[in-house]
């Protein structure tokens, strides 16, 4: 139903950012950021806090212009517009509802401005409640909706509008887990309605995952990882990335061929090869579930031997430590019920396991201390 | 690698050469605030710096003008009457403070920590003080203490002109203020601190000096100096009631007033900015401390009854309150006396104002004009202000100096104030010189006198208020004034309320700033006062200050009743 | 100028000088005139003027004498007043010698009695009515105190009246001065501040005001307050138990004059008021409270004061005040200041 506005041309991404740097005196925020963002994408802006990503959002939006850089919206420079003179919708974190007003007029207050006849500001307004589900709760204020339901009231007044671009801004993280997980598909399935092209800026790696065409995983003020959500998962492209997103064994390791590590006593080996020259030290990583305990035998490299060690039940699998005996390799695994009821896998028991080669992500330099 | 390499990504150019640095432009919104702010400095360098200035260098010169250094203040050292006056004002101060603030205390803690009885009756009383000059406990003091005072039997033979009148006037004068800072600093204790207490068992005795105490010294601090710095810059009481007992604060009066002598009232007034001064530095740093004990999240204490505890506070406050009363009741009743002390009968021969110095009844008249005129653009130029301060982007250096401009009237006693302003405006090179005995300048005066605490007010009403209203705004291309006009100032409308209150209230009593500035056609109730006390014309003076205190008790009853009025009907948006 | 013209400049000066609405309404002129006339007698003196003048309009400044006094010397650079009015005569010859004055003969001068104005042809002031000193004596609180009533100023130095005495600092008070002059005239120098170190042993206040000691005698503060005959006459009128006594040495006292300042911008108004004030119909409003008027056949009787003042007053030489004024507040403040309220 709805039209996305400002419609670039197909060749060109709808948002481009080059060299956007932001330094707050001598702190730097951003460094040298390159992003495109296509049109009707949805892209999350992920780390940790401190590490850039609202500042890059309001850096696009003109709240907090860089301190160098271009950025272009549709194919126009926006680096230097003053922030009315933009195309974008916005919810904050805190929602900032404007407490004495109605939930219509909240809804109202950007189409009131703009001049527009008041049939047609009632009707969209109308349309924008029919949209969030709150149609009924109209003439309530702010205070009287839940959480949830004042989100989805922010929601509406950011899409009032039409813009072009719509920036959330930790949207889900003052609510409570159910409502959290219940508002991600909402706003999700509003968004691909729509086509409005989304950025939403988060800490929380699920809320990304479950949402987001594109991750932008984001460290320091620099852009660690760009790329679909599975990708980003799977294959992190840096050390940072790995351990940020997902749970992560990290192996501290030397290299002993392009292909091949010594990680505490064992060798294993991985791919693809790194170009560097043996000795090398570097972080060997593998995710708790990618450590396989089925048919081990039918797999050919980096097979050991475990001794399984504490398992905690968390529900839907195990967690569980393994040691490889004659090493000092300690790991992190999750076992599926099935084959924890099917092997008989136990505290204490040895065990066959298998690292495979294209599970494990190697990277050139040493494991940070944690 | 860490760089956008997604499927959808398209190839990168190859970064500029030299990266250009971005200057976001001006929207019209930045403009307008912009030019706000700069219009605020203006204002405050002319109704607050520049007056300072002439004072300054007032001081620093002689008679026809010219640069003399240090010889006033040689002068004024070399006056023996003058430096007395130094020994004078700090005893004053000093024994005012320790009994104004202690009486506080006490009062504060049976108002915060006990199950006293009509807690609001008490409140209320306990703020009648600053809703009077302070000319009228001075002039009640006469009446209870003086050669013909119905209580002067309990002087034990001493007068009540000098030293004693005018401490008792000053903490009359002063408790309110001294009562709302040492109840706010005992109101926020963490009830959890006197549980942990309880369970170790500690003595009533032990938690007072080891928990109660504590908590509230940042408060007791304040206090302390907010309350010297009331006494000794206050020329009110001692005026009235000091006889020949000399202080600082007068003798700027009588240099200036009395002997029209310019650079020996810079001199004194100089002097009287010191504790003044110091005292506004003790106090900022104390606030932020204060401050960061608030900011822990704490759980209210509810005091449990206790009928011994509770008896005694009720006692104690009734004595006080009792005091409060009878000095204000004593002042109304000699106002209304028809001859004190001859003949009791009730008249209103005293309010007869038209008949006596002072102005009449049309000093009442100017001082509401003065006062409604002074609640009136001084809210708006402090809320605008402090709005303009808190919401324009960027601009720090502009912003900073603003806010330093607000919070340097808090150092500036009135008296000082008022002196720098003749000196300003009488110079007819001045192209201001036009306001010079005007109503303007007496509303200029007052609003820049009173400034601080009520920018401070505007600043902490704004600061609650969620930072991205403006943003929000901007995103919808909403112009910040509508937003100012349809949410700010509807939610902070309590705040502002209470601004205006607070600045009429003062606007009625002071008297310190504007007696060097009235004119003829704008004399002021509250100078009136003064002035028919000089002439003997006491019984009028109490009327007067009678006047003026119903006046301020009236608007603010009002306040209350439209507070209480607003927050029922916006309680939709207020409260779940 | 004509009046119109002038009328119009006035509107215009106003609307820039804030005060829009409340020039607009009122087309007169402006005059400001300096005063120390007690504030009750103000307003019927105005009201009389204005009426017989209305395109006229009278805004006072007042003060007491010596702080009035004080007020012009230190605006003689840029003088605000237009018209000085009620004014020691003391204090009009200091501004004359300043040459703050404009030479004017009023309208119907001639009458004017030769005493009561400034022997100059055209004179640079013009006197209204006669002042002097007398004392409030407070009948109760003497009854409990078994005090005498004084009937000299020699009485006033009895140890029985120890802190029970005020009067009004000259420094800031033309009746104080006119006191101080006076005992220095009629005992000469040295008796003269001899009497005073006595007397000072007395005094429990130096007031601000020439009225304050008779109103706190009459309200029993004190027992005797040193004044002057008006406010003498006016507390007992008001139902004081006082009682007002003339010592019988004689009386010190001063003319209140009226003179132009040179600057004014508003010399036809500034006429007018001087015309009116030595008019008749002036002279009669200042009968009712003075005895002695300029004018001759126009004096009265007070009805609280016993005995003929004029016939007390003792030979004033004016020209040795005025001379003298300074040096003689000088030395009085360097002896008694300690004992003064605030202000002097």
């Amino acid at each position: 139903m709805e039209a996305v506005a400002g419609a670039a041309a197909p060749a060109a991404p709808y948002l481009r950012i080059r060299g956007v740097t932001k330094r707050f005196g001598t702190f730097t925020a951003l460094e040298r950021v390159d992003l495109d963002v296509e049109a009707g994408e949805f892209v999350a802006f992920l780390g940790p806090s401190g590490c850039g990503k609202t500042t890059l959002l309001r850096a696009i939006c003109g709240l907090d212009p860089p301190s160098e850089g271009t950025i272009l919206q549709g194919g126009r420079d926006v680096t230097a517009l003053p922030v009315r003179e933009r195309d974008f919708g916005i919810v904050f974190q805190s929602y900032a509802l404007f407490p004495n007003l109605s939930i219509r007029a909240n809804v109202a207050y950007g189409l009131v401005s703009s001049g527009r006849p008041r049939r047609e500001v009632e009707r969209r307004v109308a349309e924008l409640l029919e949209l969030v589900g709150l149609g009924d709760q109209a003439e309530k204020y702010p205070a009287q909706l839940s959480g949830g339901q004042q989100q989805r009231v922010a929601l509406a007044r950011a899409l009032a509008l039409r813009p072009g671009l719509l920036l959330l801004d930790e949207p889900l993280s003052a609510l409570d887990a159910r409502v959290r997980a219940r508002l991600r598909g909402e706003i999700r399935d509003l968004q691909r309605r729509l086509g409005i092209t989304t950025i939403m800026v988060t800490h929380d790696q699920e809320e990304a995952l479950t949402m987001a065409d594109r991750i932008v995983v984001m460290n320091r003020g620099r852009i660690e990882q760009v790329g679909r959500p599975d990708e980003v998962y799977a294959r992190p492209a840096t050390a940072f990335v790995a351990d940020f997103i997902g749970k992560m064994n990290f192996l501290a390791g030397r290299l002993l061929a392009p292909d091949r590590a010594e990680v505490a006593g064992a060798e294993l080996l991985f791919e693809p090869p790194l170009a560097l020259g043996p000795g090398a030290p570097v972080t060997v990583c593998l995710r708790p579930e990618d450590v396989v305990v089925r048919e081990v035998e039918r797999r050919p490299a980096n097979r050991l031997t475990a001794e399984v060690g504490v398992m905690e039940f968390i529900g839907n699998h195990f967690q569980t430590t393994l040691h490889v005996p004659g090493t000092n390799l300690d790991l992190s695994a999750y076992l599926s019920i099935n084959a924890v009821r099917d092997l008989g896998i136990r505290p204490g028991r040895t065990i066959p396991i298998c690292l495979p080669p294209d599970r494990l992500r190697v990277f050139p330099e040493p494991p940070r201390p944690s | 690698m860490a760089t956008a390499s997604g499927p959808l990504a398209t190839p990168l150019p190859v970064p500029a050469a030299a990266p250009r640095p971005v200057r976001q432009a001006l929207s019209r919104d930045d403009l307008v605030m912009r030019a706000g702010l700069g219009l605020l400095v203006l204002w405050l360098a002319l109704s607050v710096v520049l007056p300072l200035w002439a004072l300054l260098e007032k001081a620093f010169s002689g008679p026809a003008g010219e640069f003399v250094g240090l010889a006033n203040f040689a002068a004024y050292l070399a006056t023996p009457a003058l430096s007395t006056s130094l020994g004078n004002s700090l005893l004053i101060a000093a024994a005012s403070t320790v009994i104004c603030v202690g009486l506080a205390f006490g009062y504060a803690w049976a108002l915060t920590r006990t199950c006293l009885p009509a807690k609001a009756l008490f409140k209320a009383i306990a703020a009648i003080p600053i809703l009077a000059p302070s000319l009228l406990p001075a002039i009640a003091l006469v009446y209870l203490f003086g050669n013909q005072g119905f209580a002067r039997w309990a002087l034990f033979g001493h007068s009540i002109y000098g030293p004693i009148g005018i401490v008792i006037g000053e903490v009359f004068w002063t408790f309110p203020h001294a009562l709302i800072i040492v109840t706010t600093a005992l109101a926020t204790a963490d009830a959890r601190l006197y549980e942990a207490a309880v369970a170790l068992k500690a003595s009533r005795s032990r938690i007072f000096w080891t928990v109660t105490l504590p908590g509230a010294r940042y408060g007791l601090i304040s206090a302390t100096f907010v309350v010297f710095t009331l006494v000794i810059t206050d020329f009110g009481v001692p005026k009235v009631i000091g006889g020949s007992f000399n202080v600082l604060a007068v003798d700027v009066y009588k240099q200036v007033v009395g002997q029209q002598n310019f650079q020996m009232g810079a001199v004194v007034g100089l002097v009287l900015l010191i504790p003044a001064l110091f005292s506004f530095l003790v106090d900022r740093l104390v606030q932020r401390r204060q401050a960061a004990l608030l900011s822990a999240r704490a759980v209210p204490l509810v005091p449990a009854p206790d009928r011994l505890v509770d008896r005694l506070a009720l006692f104690f406050c009734s004595i006080v309150a009792f005091a409060i009363l009878v000095v204000l009741g004593t002042a109304i009743f000699a106002s209304l006396a028809t001859f004190w002390p001859y003949d009791l009968r009730p008249s209103l021969k005293n309010y007869d104002f038209d008949n006596m110095d002072g102005g009449g009844w049309e000093s009442y008249r100017n001082s509401l004009e003065m006062a409604a005129l002074t609640a009136l653009f001084g809210t708006a130029i402090i809320f605008g202000g402090a709005w303009l301060v808190e919401k324009t982007r960027r601009f720090e250096g502009v912003r900073g100096l603003v806010q330093l401009l607000a919070l340097l009237p808090l150092a500036i006693p009135g008296l000082v104030m008022g002196l720098g302003y003749i000196f300003f405006f009488v110079e007819p090179s001045n192209p201001f010189h036009f306001l010079y005995g005007s109503m303007a300048i007496l509303v200029i005066c007052t609003i820049a006198h009173f400034y601080s605490v009520a920018h401070l007010t505007a600043v902490t009403a704004l600061k609650q208020l969620d930072p991205e209203f403006e943003s929000v705004s901007a995103s919808l291309k909403v112009p910040l004034w509508r937003t100012f006009f349809k949410v700010t100032v509807p939610v902070c409308l309590p705040a502002i309320l209470g601004i205006a209150l607070y600045l009429f209230v003062n606007a009625m009593t002071t008297v310190s700033a504007v007696v060097f500035l009235y004119s003829p056609h704008t004399q002021l109730a509250s100078i009136a006062v003064l002035n028919m006390d000089d002439a003997g014309d006491i019984a009028p003076a109490a009327a007067m200050a009678v006047m003026i205190f119903l006046t301020s008790a009236v608007v603010r009853g009002l306040y209350g009743l439209v507070t209480r009025g607003l927050l029922a009907r916006t309680q939709a948006w207020r409260r779940r | 100028m004509s009046s119109t013209r002038r009328r119009f400049t006035g509107l215009a000066v106003g609307a820039l000088a804030l005060a829009t609405t409340a020039a607009a309404a009122r087309a007169a002129t402006e005059l400001t005139v300096y005063t120390a006339l007690e504030a009750d007698q103000l307003k019927a003196y105005q009201a009389a003027f204005e009426k017989a003048n209305p395109d006229v309009k009278i805004r006072w400044v007042r003060d007491s004498t010596g702080i009035v006094t004080a007020k012009l010397l230190a605006e003689k650079a840029n003088p605000q007043a237009d018209v000085v009015m009620g004014l020691a005569a003391t204090s009009l010859m200091l501004l004359d010698k300043e040459g703050l004055l404009l030479p004017y003969a009023p309208k119907g001068l001639e009458k004017v009695k030769p005493t009561m104005r400034d022997p100059a042809d055209p004179p640079k002031w013009v006197g209204m009515d006669v002042w002097s000193s007398a004392l409030c004596f407070n009948t109760v609180e003497a009854g409990k105190r078994g005090l005498e009533a004084p009937t000299s100023w020699a009485d006033l130095t009895d140890p029985a009246y120890k802190g029970q005495i005020t009067m009004p600092n000259p420094a800031s008070s033309g009746t104080g001065f006119l006191m101080v002059s006076a005992w220095l005239q009629m005992m000469g120098e040295e008796k003269g501040w001899a009497y005073m170190d006595a007397l000072h042993q007395n005094v429990a206040a130096y007031t601000h005001s020439g009225s304050k000691p008779c109103r706190q005698a009459g309200a029993g503060e004190y027992t005797i307050g040193l004044s002057f005959e008006y406010r003498a006459n006016k507390t007992k009128k008001d139902g004081a138990p006082i009682e007002v006594i003339l010592p019988k040495e004689g009386l010190g006292w001063d003319m209140e004059a009226i003179g132009i300042v040179k600057t004014t911008k508003k010399l036809e108004a500034a006429k007018k008021l001087a015309d009116w004030a030595v008019s008749e119909e002036a002279n009669r409003l200042y009968a009712q409270n003075f005895a002695i008027v300029a004018l001759p056949g126009i004096a009265s009787r007070l009805e609280h004061v016993p005995g003929d003042i004029e016939a007390m007053l003792i030979e004033n030489d004016f020209a040795w005040a005025a001379a003298n004024r300074e040096r003689i507040l000088a030395e009085w403040s360097k002896r008694y200041d300690g004992k003064s309220e605030p202000r002097s």
